[in-house]
């Protein structure tokens, strides 16, 4: 009976494997005539910009516009993350008294539970209006207003890994800072952000993975348009541009194709391309970790 | 005659190094309150700006009624319905497997690369993009296991989703029993898995029940694994009737059924989706206060 049991919790124990690789075969195998098939470009597919998955004549899967749509949104929503994030992180670990900092966990923890759809829906209403008032814009749905909320989503996780990072460095390096008579700020500043570099890296890594996989929320904010918002007049960015992400354009088209098309195949390979790159972010972001774990 | 010293150079250490240091702590001080400020702030003003929205459409009424002119009006019930049997379900087939996994990678895995790489895994299946999990559970439960679209293949999808928070939490709540009570039973003769059962469970099952808590919220929140693997638009059922899904039936969901009338249905009665999302945001964010209220209980109880 014990050896069952235990048979059963090993199985279970190696689920999360299972599972990863599953992920990935199953999203490999629907889209596998397609990758397979000689008129299958991978290069084409990643760098020409032509999205007409669903042309009669002459279908086009050019995936360049989505990435940059997915690319300046996240980027946009990290500018805003980020110093917020590590700000917010370092007042709650070094500045304020411990009743507030666990208040302000759990605000944060609440932040980090709304779920996507009502996000996307705080786009589509709130931020719509705001942006277009404030900025005179004819739409709201824009790159901005999807890295607005992006960032309010994904600075949870980057308050919350940050702050165990700062956490994680020994109080003698603050005590020896303050024993020289710095500031805290010079403290923060000179002393634990240099030590606390490798997990504030990951958690800014972990911010980009939740924001380049994140989908309802920039689906229903961003305007729905396959469009690059760069060019190369001044200012070469144009953040009040609508776009489309990689996420967006699964959840929006895979209702519409037939199994098998090769419309529906190469939402599957955009699936892989999206697995791909979440993994290389995770991947990296635990490499990082490690590496100060075994310091 | 000589002149007092003035104040100021009495003092020890007011020298301009002094007075700028000080300055850029206030500043710096100032500055990341205001950061911190800038993340809470929105929440308040957006919950209270969505139920300000939300006030005309919201009533006991509007949770047990039918939606009417074709989801323009009415009520979400069917919608609440669906979420419920999504979770349910979803909470069924995750909770098992993610407690067992715990166990196996706190209590039985040594220290090795393999352990490590069932770690990664888990970080990694936290990582997935919720819409790949889609792809994932249309292409295996869906089509390949021929469950179809259907509650059961939306809930499959869901616990695959939700594994890595219950793995997580109660790996936690299981290395916070000490070692020493393990230890205790073990020299008593007591095997590994009925001290499991006997000492280490019992001693973290509120740690663990916090997770599973977590994963309701999560589960109930999710849209896009959902979409193709069985919530539906609409379908009709009685009012009142709770048992109207079978497992094998698609279903509405409250967090598809936001994204239904606030993008593809035109002419909806402005306060229902606003009143929609503070339902949906309620019931996440109450579930959510319920297992934070239970960690700081927990806290407070500690017997060790």
């Amino acid at each position: 009976m014990e050896k069952v049991i235990e048979f059963i919790i090993r199985v279970c124990g190696i689920s999360a494997v299972i599972f990863v690789f599953a992920i990935f075969g199953f999203v490999f195998w629907e889209g596998r005539e397609l990758l397979i098939s000689g008129e299958f470009n991978f290069w084409k597919f990643l760098f020409t910009k032509e999205w007409y998955p669903a042309s009669e004549s002459n279908p086009r899967f050019g995936v360049l516009a989505l990435i940059a749509g997915t690319a300046s949104v996240t980027v946009l929503a990290m500018a805003i993350a980020v110093p917020f994030g590590l700000g917010a992180a370092i007042y709650i670990s070094e500045f304020c008294g411990s009743r507030l900092r666990e208040a302000l966990k759990v605000i944060i923890e609440l932040l980090a539970a709304i779920p996507s759809v009502v996000w996307g829906f705080i786009g589509l209403t709130i931020m719509n209006e705001l942006i277009m008032k404030l900025f005179g814009a004819p739409i709201g749905l824009t790159v901005l207003n999807g890295a607005i909320i992006l960032a309010l989503m994904s600075v949870p996780i980057i308050v919350s890994i940050s702050e165990d990072a700062l956490k994680a460095v020994p109080d003698s390096y603050r005590e020896a800072a303050i024993g020289l008579g710095v500031t805290r700020w010079q403290m923060v500043y000179k002393v634990l952000l240099p030590s606390a570099k490798n997990g504030l890296l990951a958690a800014v890594l972990l911010g980009i993975g939740r924001a380049v996989g994140e989908t309802m929320a920039v689906l229903m904010a961003t305007g729905h348009a396959v469009h690059i918002p760069f060019d190369g007049t001044p200012p070469f960015f144009h953040p009040l541009d609508s776009v489309r992400t990689l996420t967006a354009t699964i959840a929006a088209e895979l209702g519409e194709t037939a199994r098998g098309s090769e419309h529906y195949q190469v939402l599957f390979v955009v699936g892989i391309l999206l697995f791909s790159i979440t993994f290389a972010v995770n991947l990296t972001a635990d490499l990082v970790v490690k590496g100060i774990r075994d310091k | 005659m000589s002149t007092p010293p003035t104040e100021n150079s009495m003092r020890f250490a007011e020298t301009e190094l002094v007075r700028k240091k000080q300055l850029s702590e206030r500043i710096a001080q100032f500055a990341f309150l205001m950061m911190t400020l800038a993340m809470v702030l929105p929440l308040l003003l957006i919950v209270t700006y969505l139920i300000y929205k939300a006030m005309p459409a919201l009533s006991l009424g509007f949770l047990f009624d039918l939606p009417s002119r074709g989801m323009r009006a009415g009520g979400i019930w069917p919608a609440l319905l669906g979420t419920i049997y999504l979770v349910v379900v979803s909470l069924v087939i995750a909770a098992p497997i993610g407690v067992l996994a715990a166990v196996y990678l706190n209590e039985y895995a040594q220290d090795n690369w393999f352990t490590r790489i069932i770690n990664l895994a888990v970080i990694n299946l936290a990582g997935v993009p919720s819409i790949v999990h889609a792809l994932f559970g249309l292409g295996a439960f869906v089509l390949f296991a021929g469950i179809g679209r259907s509650v059961l293949a939306a809930s499959l999808t869901l616990a695959v989703m939700t594994l890595p928070v219950i793995i997580a939490s109660t790996k936690e709540a299981l290395s916070a029993v000490p070692m020493s009570f393990r230890e205790a039973c073990w020299n008593m003769g007591v095997s590994r898995w009925k001290t499991i059962r006997g000492v280490v469970l019992p001693n973290s099952i509120s740690g663990i029940l916090t997770g599973i808590i977590l994963q309701v919220s999560r589960a109930a929140g999710e849209t896009a694994p959902i979409m193709f693997t069985g919530a539906v638009f609409y379908k009709a059922v009685q009012k009142g009737d709770v048992f109207a899904y079978g497992l094998l039936d698609q279903c509405m969901a409250l967090a598809m059924h936001l994204f239904t009338i606030s993008t593809q249905v035109p002419g909806v009665d402005e306060a229902i989706p606003f009143a929609t999302a503070v339902v949906l945001l309620g019931t996440v964010l109450l579930v959510n206060a319920a297992a934070i209220i239970m960690r700081i209980i927990l806290r407070t109880r500690k017997k060790w």
